[in-house]
């Protein structure tokens, strides 16, 4: 397996940029539209969601040789729902405020497929070091997207970000940005973006090959 | 069609399934119990903080507070513990001054918005007959549109004296409160409207226009149970 020989940093790193799990993998659609119409709203919950997979991943993976893959899916879902009600505590004890603005996305990060996803295609078959490393960058990867598109979506929607007013009064907030279709067309604008920075990578690396070939040739 | 498939594993036994299910289930049953024991009391000290906040809000003249629940014979007797909550108790809160004088009462109300739900406290002033001011305490209107009920300051200008003064008979509000389009108030109990939040400001105006009917008369008929109840 060609991931054997990756170290833990690349399994951390991957997640963050390479497979970011929403702007590459487009995984875990339904909070990152959900909830990312302010910036506050998407960090917290892409903490939560962060939490949640490092947890189930170190979990799953320490039990991967105890679960008998017919009951896997199950006991995983176990695994994910419990620590999931943990953070439903954990949030109302620390703010009831944002525990009002979350609402019913968090018990929702149940059934993120990105969560089972990673415990059934990863940390199922990897250590538990690896898995934790993979799970915490593909966190703190859904974190960072999240907040990319909660950020743009409270600039434009609400003229502030973390609720600081950043425009003169005479800012007319653009409403349609913080309604969900405004989430569709932020994260449409963060996909061309990646997809058009993945592009011109690989538009430079083969013209680097083209022009040593014709040296070489020379 | 010549090789034959390769043997399938032989399956697991049904005492494995079982272990690992149920081993895994009372870890996780033991854990959500631990957390759930050690949170707790720092929830609820959160909620009645929050209410005891959203009462003063709506009475700025209150520096304290009791809560007082109506009794089946139709009077009002003090709770003990502050600010106490709880879903459908009938609970109004008292609100005193520095001389332990009645300056209002908080009553919580909630009717349906846009969305779900909208949960919200408001205060009754004796002295101006009127509601004084409003907290919403739950809503899940649409961000941007319908929350401009918490946030519009226009909208919430109605409600630093919006008149509920009851009728000769004492068993009604002489005026219900009505909600208008926006710009057309002209009546101390009319309630100005939010242009791209018509539902939702409607929806407050009818929950405290139900609310104050229910509460008011009886609130009014048993005023002396209120008096110094500190």
């Amino acid at each position: 397996m060609a991931v054997s020989t990756k170290t833990t940093t690349d399994e951390f790193i991957k997640g963050l940029w390479k497979d970011n799990p929403v702007f590459v993998q487009v995984l875990g659609m339904c909070p990152a539209l959900a909830v990312s119409n302010t910036a506050r709203n998407a960090l917290a919950m892409g903490l939560a969601t962060a939490f949640v997979l490092v947890m189930s991943n170190m979990v799953v993976s320490s039990l991967r040789s105890f679960i008998p893959k017919e009951v896997r899916i199950a006991t995983y879902i176990l695994v994910i729902a419990t620590f999931v009600t943990l953070v439903d505590y954990v949030i109302q004890a620390i703010s009831l405020d944002l525990y009002k603005a979350l609402g019913a996305f968090i018990s929702l990060i149940v059934v993120n497929c990105l969560i089972l996803g990673r415990a059934e295609a990863f940390a199922s078959k990897n250590t538990i070091a690896r898995s934790t490393m993979d799970g915490l960058g593909m966190g703190v990867g859904f974190a960072f997207a999240l907040f990319s598109i909660g950020a743009v979506r409270e600039i434009f929607g609400a003229g502030s970000l973390f609720g600081v007013s950043l425009f003169h009064d005479a800012f007319q907030d653009w409403v349609v940005m913080v309604l969900p279709s405004g989430g569709f067309f932020t994260l449409a604008g963060w996909l061309l973006l990646f997809n058009w920075i993945k592009q011109r990578k690989a538009q430079r690396e083969r013209a680097a090959t083209l022009s040593l070939t014709e040296e070489a040739a020379r | 069609m010549s090789r034959a498939l390769p043997a399938s594993p032989a399956p697991t036994s049904t005492w494995h399934m079982y272990r690992a299910m149920v081993g895994v289930g009372v870890c996780c049953g033991l854990l959500i119990v631990g957390v759930f024991q050690a949170t707790r009391p720092v929830i609820e000290r959160n909620k009645a903080e929050a209410l005891q906040s959203a009462i003063f809000q709506v009475l700025p003249d209150a520096t304290a507070s009791t809560t007082f629940r109506l009794r089946d014979s139709g009077d009002f007797a003090p709770v003990d513990g502050s600010a106490a909550g709880g879903d459908g108790e009938p609970l109004v809160y008292a609100g005193y001054d520095d001389d332990q004088k009645l300056v209002g009462l908080a009553v919580e109300a909630q009717g349906m918005g846009y969305q779900d739900v909208i949960r919200l406290i408001y205060g009754y002033s004796f002295a101006d007959e009127a509601i004084i001011g409003t907290q919403v305490l739950e809503s899940k209107e649409t961000p941007g549109l319908g929350d401009k009920i918490e946030t519009d300051p226009g909208f919430l200008e109605n409600f630093e004296r919006l008149d509920v003064s009851l009728a000769q008979d004492q068993s009604s509000l002489a005026h219900p409160i009505v909600p208008v389009r926006h710009g057309n108030k002209t009546q101390p109990w009319e309630v100005d409207g939010i242009t791209g939040a018509t539902i939702s400001s409607e929806a407050i105006a009818n929950i405290l226009n139900q609310s104050a009917q229910q509460w008011i008369p009886r609130i009014q008929r048993n005023l002396q149970d209120f008096q110094g109840g500190e």
